[in-house]
C-alpha cells in the first residue's frame, strides 16, 4: 500500500519518462515515429514471402490470400511486446545506474516505466494492425474483446520475467547474456512462424509446455478464425506467470538495498 | 521540520572469494554466508538541528560521499538508521543523475520530478531555474554537450528552486567557477537565514569555517572529530600531515576555542606575542598600528633547515596574510641542538576592528605536508579595535583618498 502510494507520487516523473524516452527514440531520426511501423512491417514483409510465395505455405482450414499473414501478425506483434517487456526490464537497473546512485526514489518505477513503453508501442502498431483487419474485412468479431485479458497474461508472464531477469542480472551479469541467447531460440520453439499444425503429435504436445504457445496461439485463433479462447488451456502460463510475479517481488524485496552497491 | 538524526550508522559492502560465490550463497538453503564484510563506515552518531549547518570533512576515502548517500537513501546502511523531517533536496556528484541525450530542459523537469515537485511547478519555475543557471541557449541542446561546470550549474538551480527543508551538497560545487560558487553560496546563505538546514561535503576551508555551525570529520570510515568548524579545520589540517611520526593535541584555551598543535617536535614555539614601537607588550592594537609580532623557537635536536611560517586568521579562521621566512629568504640553515632564534616580524595592523589570531608553523620549506616539526594553530589571540580612524567596514584597513569633482 505505501508502495503504491509512493509510485502514485511520482506518477509525473514515470508519465514524464515515458514521454521523453518515446521522443528521444525518434528524436534524431528523420521518419520518427514510422520506424516503430516499418520494423515489423518488413519483418512481416519477409515472412509472408518467403512462407507462402518461396515455401508455398498455407494455413490448413484458412482461405483467406490474408491468412497467413494475419497469423503471422498476430504471432510477431504479441511476441514483439512480450520480447520488449522481459529484455528491457532485464536491463532496467543496469540501464538506469547512473540515477539509481545519485537519486533516492522508488525504484519500481523504472521496470514500469518499461512497461508503459512497451505498451504504448505494442498500442500503436496493433492499432494500425486493426485498421488494416477492418480494411480487408478480416475482422474477427466479438471474439476480438477476448484480446484483453489474453494481453494482460501476456503482460502478467512478462513482468514476472522480466523482474525476475532484471534484478538478477545486477548481481550475475551473465544472466544478461544467456537470456540474450535464450529468446531468440524462445521465438522458434513457439507456433509464430509457422502454424503447430505442421509439426507431428509428439512435438505439438512438447511444445504446449512452453507458456508462450497456448497464449500466442489463443491470441492467433481469435484473430485469424474468430473462435474464443479455450480457457483451460490458459491455466498452466497463468499460473506460471504468477508464480514469477511472486518470486520476482520476493527478490526484489529482499535484495533491492543492496542492488545499488553493484552497480 | 528540517533534522536529520544518524544513529549507530554502518555499511559495509560484501566480498565474495569467486565470482561464484555469491550464487552459491543465494542457492543453499542452509544460510550459510560465503561473504566477507568490507566496512566503509562504522558507528556514526550525530544529529543536525533544524536550522543548522554542518560542514563534514576528510580525505579521500574516509566516507564523506558514502555517508551522504546512506543519509540521502540512495544506498542502504549495513546497519543503523537515519531518520529526517522536512524536504530534503540532494545534489551528490554532478549533474543529478541528468541523462546525457535529453536536453536541459528535459533533464530539469526530470530532475525536478524527481525531487518530487510536480510538472507544472517546474514549468512554472523553468524561467527561474535558467535565470540562475546562466547557461544561455544551451539549456535546449543535449546534456551530452555541456561542460561539467555547466551540468553543475544546472542540477545546483534545479535543486534549490525551491526552498528545501534540508540541502544536501556534495563536492560537487567546487566544479563551478568563482562567479558561480559566490552566486551559489549566496543562495546557500539566503537558505539558512530562512531556516533550511544544510549538511555538506567540502574540502574548501573557507566554505567550512564560513558557513557551518559545526563540523564533522571522517577518518577511515569513523567520525574521529565533531565540534566548532575551526578547531576541527585546523585538526584537520594538522591530520593532513599526519603520514609522519607526528602526535596531535588538541588544547582549550580559556576562552572556550580548541587550539590545536601537531607536528613531529624537532623544534617548537616557545613564545610568542606582541610589543608596540616602544617594545612594549601589547594586548589590543589599534587599526594601522606599527607592531612586531616575535616568536621565539627552540630546536630539539640538529636540523638542516628551518622555515618559520605564520598566518593571521580573522575570527572565521580564514587566513586573511600569512607568509613564511622561506619565502622571505631568511630559513635558517645548519641549526645545532638547544638553538633558540627569535624572529622580529614587523607590520602594520591594517586590519579591521575584531579578533583575530596568529598560526605558526615550523617547517624544512615552503609547504608543511614534508616535515612538520610543528604546527600551532590559536598560537597567539590578540584584539584591533578603531580608536581614532573613521568608521568603516571590513578586515583589512585600506585607506583611500576620495576626490570628487563635479563634471
Amino acid at each position: 500500500m505505501h508502495l503504491i502510494r509512493s509510485l502514485w507520487t511520482y506518477r509525473g516523473f514515470i508519465l514524464g519518462s515515458v514521454k521523453r524516452e518515446f521522443q528521444n527514440k525518434y528524436q534524431n531520426s528523420m521518419l520518427g515515429a514510422l520506424w516503430n511501423v516499418l520494423n515489423p512491417l518488413a519483418m512481416i514483409v519477409v515472412y509472408t514471402v518467403i512462407f507462402t510465395q518461396v515455401m508455398r505455405a498455407k494455413l490448413p482450414g484458412v482461405d483467406s490470400s490474408f491468412g497467413y499473414s494475419i497469423y503471422l501478425c498476430a504471432g510477431v506483434l504479441t511476441w514483439g511486446l512480450f520480447a520488449e517487456i522481459t529484455t528491457r526490464s532485464q536491463n532496467s537497473f543496469l540501464d538506469n545506474a547512473n540515477l539509481l546512485k545519485k537519486i533516492n526514489f522508488p525504484r519500481l518505477c523504472l521496470p514500469i516505466i518499461v512497461i508503459f513503453n512497451a505498451l504504448l508501442n505494442f498500442a500503436i502498431i496493433f492499432g494500425l494492425f486493426t485498421v488494416f483487419l477492418v480494411v480487408s474485412g478480416s475482422f474477427p468479431g466479438w471474439a476480438y474483446i477476448s484480446l484483453i485479458p489474453l494481453l494482460a497474461l501476456i503482460i502478467i508472464f512478462a513482468v514476472g520475467l522480466g523482474m525476475v531477469l532484471g534484478v538478477l542480472n545486477v548481481f550475475f551479469r551473465d544472466i544478461g547474456q544467456a537470456f540474450g541467447i535464450f529468446i531468440s531460440f524462445w521465438f522458434w520453439l513457439t507456433p509464430i512462424v509457422y502454424p503447430i499444425n505442421i509439426l507431428p503429435k509428439v512435438g505439438q504436445d512438447l511444445i504446449m509446455y512452453n507458456p508462450l504457445a497456448p497464449l500466442l496461439g489463443a491470441v492467433q485463433n481469435v484473430l485469424v478464425q474468430g473462435l474464443w479462447p479455450n480457457w483451460m488451456n490458459l491455466i498452466y502460463p497463468t499460473l506460471l506467470g504468477l508464480i514469477l510475479c511472486m518470486l520476482g517481488w520476493r527478490l526484489f524485496k529482499k535484495h533491492s538495498g543492496e542492488m545499488v552497491d553493484e552497480l | 521540520m528540517g533534522t536529520i538524526s544518524v544513529s549507530n550508522l554502518g555499511k559495509a559492502y560484501k566480498q565474495y572469494p569467486t565470482r561464484w560465490s555469491r550464487l552459491v550463497e543465494w542457492l543453499d538453503p542452509r544460510d550459510r554466508s560465503r561473504h566477507q564484510l568490507k566496512w566503509v563506515l562504522q558507528d556514526i552518531n550525530f544529529t543536525v538541528n533544524a536550522g543548522e549547518a554542518v560542514g563534514i570533512i576528510g580525505i579521500n576515502g574516509a566516507g564523506k560521499s558514502t555517508l551522504l548517500k546512506l543519509i540521502t537513501g540512495t544506498t542502504h546502511p549495513t546497519n543503523g538508521s537515519v531518520h529526517m523531517t522536512g524536504r530534503v533536496a540532494a545534489m551528490l556528484e554532478l549533474g543529478m543523475g541528468f541523462h546525457p541525450d535529453f536536453t536541459g530542459r528535459q533533464n530539469a523537469l526530470m530532475a525536478g520530478q524527481l525531487l518530487g515537485i510536480t510538472g507544472e511547478e517546474i514549468t512554472r519555475l523553468m524561467p527561474e531555474i535558467e535565470a540562475f543557471a546562466e547557461i544561455g541557449d544551451y539549456i535546449d541542446q543535449p546534456v551530452r554537450v555541456y561542460s561539467s561546470g555547466m551540468q553543475m550549474r544546472l542540477a545546483f538551480s534545479v535543486a534549490t528552486a525551491i526552498r528545501p527543508d534540508i540541502l544536501i551538497v556534495d563536492e560537487a560545487l567546487s566544479v563551478g567557477d568563482a562567479y558561480f560558487q559566490h552566486k551559489s553560496f549566496d543562495r546557500i546563505r539566503e537558505f539558512r537565514k530562512q531556516g533550511t538546514t544544510l549538511l555538506i561535503v567540502s574540502h574548501d576551508k573557507q566554505a567550512i569555517t564560513s558557513i557551518c555551525d559545526r563540523a564533522i570529520l571522517l577518518a577511515e570510515g569513523k567520525l574521529a572529530f565533531e565540534g566548532e568548524p575551526e578547531a576541527v579545520m585546523d585538526y584537520y589540517n594538522a591530520m593532513l600531515a599526519g603520514h609522519q611520526n607526528q602526535e596531535i593535541k588538541q588544547k582549550v584555551l580559556e576562552d572556550g576555542k580548541i587550539q590545536t598543535i601537531s607536528g613531529t617536535g624537532e623544534a617548537t614555539v616557545i613564545d610568542i606575542y606582541l610589543l608596540d614601537k616602544q617594545g612594549k607588550r601589547l594586548e589590543v592594537v589599534d587599526v594601522g598600528q606599527n607592531i612586531t609580532l616575535r616568536i621565539e623557537v627552540k630546536a630539539h635536536v640538529d636540523i638542516d633547515r628551518l622555515v618559520l611560517g605564520y598566518g593571521i586568521k580573522d575570527r572565521l579562521g580564514q587566513v586573511i596574510y600569512g607568509t613564511n621566512t622561506h619565502l622571505k629568504e631568511h630559513a635558517i640553515t645548519q641549526i645545532s641542538v638547544g638553538a633558540k632564534f627569535r624572529f622580529d616580524i614587523v607590520f602594520p595592523a591594517n586590519f579591521g576592528p575584531g579578533t583575530y589570531s596568529v598560526q605558526t608553523a615550523l617547517t624544512s620549506n615552503d609547504s608543511h605536508l614534508v616535515d612538520n616539526y610543528e604546527w600551532r594553530d590559536l598560537a597567539l589571540i590578540f584584539n584591533v579595535v578603531n580608536i581614532n580612524k573613521p568608521h568603516f567596514a571590513g578586515c583589512a584597513w585600506i585607506d583611500p583618498i576620495i576626490e570628487v569633482q563635479k563634471i
